[in-house]
């Protein structure tokens, strides 16, 4: 096997560029390296000028999704072995406005996230001196699945509908806020339904499901929306069929 | 020049600074709250703790014990006074955390599961599965999303602690998506910015880890505490520092050198046999076993790999089913990001670092002796981490000293009078600084990567797991000339946009300056103890250094090291025993 | 005409995000997409059969010569040809409608949440025990 590879980086200044272009660099080839290894390396030793972002390199902190040869990927979790011989594509992820080389601005999931009331909400806090919430290991695991979220982005890359409608609210901030109606200890569900039931949230998603199949933590977000779906098409029902149930 | 103005602003937005911001915000809603971060919070390296966190909560339990098991952990050099607040508070931290959603690992009857840990006597550490610090990072952060006071500048860079009339007034920070530089004003600061594993150059901690709230301080004026206290972890992958957890070698996983020997009975840790024991051989404590990977290498009996001399971890006669039940998350790790099997493969490992017991000098609520500014988490050094910290310490101590720091930066502020328009002047002398020394600079001839990378070999090789006189006068010299290169950087990047060459600079020059305060620290430390090792003075002295080293940055821009008495309260110092007393009598 | 708008030229210290257009044939480039948009598609299908068993129901309550024409309209090549491909996409959107309810539906019982296929399985069960039926129906003689 060749000892390095070759890497086509789409670059990006918008101070100098009208639009992003690719320029190849030439790195060693190791068996143990991922592809941030390889950026981290050109950055170092050829052009300290590549601009991306990166931090824990172990998959948790969600920094360094980008597209490889097309894909959503964790760069720190996807190995150069995996593609050798041949060259790979690195490209800033897809569906969100690019701020330099291989960052992109994540400000509007910021937003749509925080519209989600992502936090506990109770209808009356109990002092912290009365002890914990009790919670089974089942109550747990009915929404643990959709709390794995590292706001990594790469479902937001994979769905094409977020690509096309800008407003809509996304795999991620819906998997979450799910994450919290789900949890036995949450008395908020009500809150988030004014919107959740949008046509620009749960109503938007058509279940393509590559959101799910990108996902490094397999929260399956596309599951968490179709759930949401039926439990809101349900309330719905019953609200025509027992207009008086007050619920 | 733009400046905001707001009470309270946090430097790093991780678990302390977070909680530090809840407090201030349940404290008082009227004041206003800037969380200035480098990365999104959710960023932060609080998210790759992965034990869990330490709270007395069982019956069989006590406030006391999980004292004493902290401050022999130490070694004595924990304040005495700061580790009861600190056991004290923790659990109901924990249970504060719990309220706003933390996903805790359960009992079947509902209540806080629990589980042991090393150095602790009894099962005391709240866990959430194996990913704690990343549920209670998110937990925190998402609940910080309900208060309206709380202002972020998410991705900004703060470059230098704005200091006038005595007291810390705000900072100037660069919006690294604009490239604008601002000063942000408050009548009180707390740093949160986390530890400086970067400054070595094999660490479990992430890329942002470089020291820059220990670096600002120390500028400012503010003192750095017990830097010569480094925690090494004995199993860490080389190149990545990923760690392996103990469980590895708990479920009878095997250290063994380039012969394929189990080194670790040569170095007073017992014999080996097939099934693990207790504090012996592979589960011996993690200095003795981060010491006997030097001796080991010194004899020339490690492995050459790409990155330096590794020894194996073999986990292969354990079998497929038992590591896929017992250590799925190692597996996972070791394939994931690091392309090697341990049902198949012997995993290359070596003492990786870990964390920093040392950090900006703080009282027990947070308050540096400069005026206005406090600190919290592993940036600061209250102190209850003596010259060890004990594992599912650190997670707590964020929580409870972010809380207590948040609290006092808020009373602080309330009665602090207002910001003095002087220290304008100081944010555009800062900003044409970082102007002529980086983006205009076009003489410059060093690469900042170059200059990083001999810092981190100087560390290891002059204050890594053992240290001696000349070793780190060596270093000192060394990193002061480093000092002097660094001030002749040439960026390849000269953008406004998002120039992470530019932070790459200012991080480097942040830990240089922390380089150096460890170094002398470490020089003029003349006695083993906890995590500080010198070969040429291999005994404590509890005569001489029951005193927590305080280094104060001097004129010339040295570090100038002086003394302050260990607060003891109720335990006074004893023998730090390991282990069984048949390991003992064997290792003495 | 140019096809994306034109981004103004950058400003100091105001980030000029570049904003890449989706293109119109994204469903081509990725065969998920591709049978993402089939199965969207296969709803037009799916009408087809229905507005045909409307006209069928009502070629039967006018009597034998209307239904008898409402056959040789069926034997039309063309119509027979349609109805071939309506067939398939009928059966590929059952099939992901099928699969869909394993992930929509997440019922708990003792705790664990029922796996997938105990979800789907019993639908595509029915689904062959009622074709079966009706195949019986209609083909015994």
């Amino acid at each position: 096997m060749a000892d390095t590879i070759k890497l086509e980086i789409s670059r990006y200044s918008p101070e100098t560029d009208a639009a992003p272009h690719f320029q190849s660099f030439e790195v060693p080839f190791r068996r143990d390296w991922v592809v941030l290894d390889a950026l981290n390396y050109i950055k170092d030793k050829q052009d300290g000028s590549l601009t991306y972002r990166w931090s824990c390199r172990m998959g948790i902190c969600g920094s360094c999704g980008m597209l490889v040869n097309g894909e959503p990927k964790l760069t720190c979790a996807t190995f150069l072995a995996d593609y050798a011989p041949a060259s790979i594509r690195v490209e800033p992820l897809r569906n969100f406005p690019i701020v330099r080389d291989l960052v992109i601005a994540m400000n509007d999931f910021m937003r749509k996230f925080q519209k989600m009331k992502p936090w506990l909400i109770r209808k009356e806090e109990k002092p912290v001196s009365e002890g914990e919430y009790l919670q089974t290991p089942e109550q747990l695991d009915a929404y643990k699945q959709f709390s794995m979220c590292i706001n990594c982005m790469l479902c937001y890359a994979a769905c094409p509908v977020y690509g096309l409608d800008p407003l809509f609210a996304g795999p991620a901030a819906i998997a979450l806020a799910q994450r919290y109606n789900l949890d036995s200890r949450d008395q908020g569900a009500k809150d988030r339904f004014p919107v959740l039931s949008q046509h620009d949230a749960i109503w938007g998603c058509t279940f393509v499901g590559e959101c799910t199949r990108v996902c490094p933590k397999h929260v399956d977000p596309a599951g968490a929306i179709q759930q949401y779906k039926l439990t809101a098409a349900l309330d719905w029902v019953k609200s025509v069929v027992m207009p008086w149930g007050g619920k | 020049m733009d400046v905001t103005t707001h009470d309270v602003l946090l430097v790093g937005g991780g678990g302390a600074g977070l909680r530090a911001a809840i407090a201030v915000s349940e404290l008082n809603p009227n004041l206003k709250i800037a969380v200035v971060s480098k990365v999104y919070p959710m960023r932060s390296h609080t998210v790759s703790a992965e034990g869990g966190a330490a709270g007395v909560i069982k019956s069989d339990d006590s406030l006391d014990e999980h004292a004493y098991d902290t401050i022999s952990g130490g070694d004595w050099l924990c304040d005495q006074d700061a580790v009861e607040a600190f056991v004290n508070e923790a659990p109901q931290e924990l249970l504060q955390l719990e309220h706003w959603g933390c996903p805790w690992s359960r009992q079947d009857d509902g209540h806080i599961a629990v589980r042991p840990f090393g150095g602790m006597k009894k099962m005391r550490t709240w866990f959430a599965a194996d990913k704690t610090g990343f549920h209670m990072l998110h937990t925190l952060f998402q609940t910080t999303m309900k208060y309206n006071s709380i202002f972020r500048y998410d991705e900004w860079f703060v470059t230098k602690l704005l200091v006038d009339d005595g007291r810390v007034q705000g900072v100037v920070a660069i919006e690294l998506m604009s490239g604008k530089i601002q000063a942000i004003t408050a009548k009180s600061v707390i740093l949160c910015a986390g530890g400086c594993g970067r400054v070595f150059p094999f660490t479990t901690n992430a890329s942002i880890k470089t020291g820059d709230g220990m670096g600002l301080a120390y500028r400012a004026g503010a003192p750095l505490k017990d830097m010569e206290f480094i925690q090494y972890h004995p199993t860490g992958l080389p190149f990545t520092g990923i760690l392996i957890t103990e469980a590895a070698r708990a479920e009878g996983g095997y250290l063994v050198n380039k012969d394929g020997y189990r080194y670790l009975q040569d170095y007073n840790l017992g014999t080996p046999t097939a099934k693990p024991v207790l504090r012996s051989m592979e589960l011996g404590p993690r200095d003795r076993l981060s010491q006997a990977f030097v001796k080991e290498q010194e004899k020339g009996r490690t492995i050459d790999g790409p990155y330096g001399p590794v020894v194996h971890l073999d986990l292969r006669h354990l079998g497929e089913k038992l590591i896929n039940a017992k250590l799925p998350f190692v597996r996972e790790l070791c394939t994931k990001y690091q392309n090697v099997d341990p049902v198949h493969e012997l995993i290359p490992v070596r003492p990786v670092i870990h964390y920093m017991m040392g950090g900006v000098s703080t009282d027990i609520n947070g308050a540096t002796p400069l005026p206005g500014l406090f600190a919290a988490g592993e940036v600061a050094c209250v102190s209850i981490n003596g010259a060890n910290r004990l594992g599912s310490n650190s997670l707590p101590e964020l929580l409870v000293f972010g809380a207590r720091a948040g609290k006092a930066a808020a009373e602080f502020a309330s009665s602090a009078k207002p910001i003095s328009n002087s220290i304008l002047a100081q944010a555009f002398d800062e900003q044409r600084r970082i102007e002529n020394q980086f983006l205009r600079n076009t003489t410059g001839r060093e690469r900042t990567s170059t200059i990083r990378e001999e810092m981190q070999q100087t560390m290891e090789t002059s204050a890594g797991i053992y240290r001696t006189e000349s070793s780190l006068a060596a270093g000192a010299k060394t990193l002061r000339h480093l000092q002097e290169r660094s001030d002749n950087l040439a960026l390849d990047d000269h953008s406004l946009t998002f120039n992470t060459d530019l932070v790459a600079a200012l991080e480097l020059s942040f830990m240089l300056d922390v380089a150096e305060s460890m170094v002398q620290s470490a020089l003029q430390r003349t006695e083993s103890r906890g995590a500080h090792q010198r070969t040429d003075f291999p005994k404590r002295n509890d005569e001489k250094f029951l005193a927590h080293s305080v280094v104060f940055r001097a004129a010339d821009g040295r570090p100038r090291v002086e003394y302050l008495p260990v607060r003891i309260t109720r335990w006074p110092p004893g023998e730090r025993v390991y282990g069984q007393p048949a390991q003992k009598a064997s290792a003495s | 005409m140019k096809s994306s708008v034109a981004t103004p030229p950058y400003t100091l210290n105001h980030p000029r995000w570049y904003r890449k257009r989706v293109s119109t044939y994204w469903w081509l480039l990725r065969w998920e997409y591709l049978r993402f948009v089939l199965r969207e598609i296969s709803s037009v299908f799916v009408a087809w059969f229905v507005v045909l068993t409307i006209v069928q129901i009502y070629a039967v309550s006018r009597g034998p010569d209307a239904y008898a024409e409402f056959q040789d309209f069926l034997k039309n090549p063309f119509v027979l040809a349609l109805n071939v491909i309506s067939f398939f996409f009928v059966v590929f959107h059952s099939i992901t409608w099928f699969n869909l309810s394993a992930r929509a539906m997440a019922i708990r019982i003792g705790g664990k949440r029922v796996p997938g296929f105990l979800i789907s399985g019993p639908n595509f069960a029915a689904w062959l025990v009622i074709s079966a039926l009706i195949a019986w129906l209609l083909l015994r003689e």
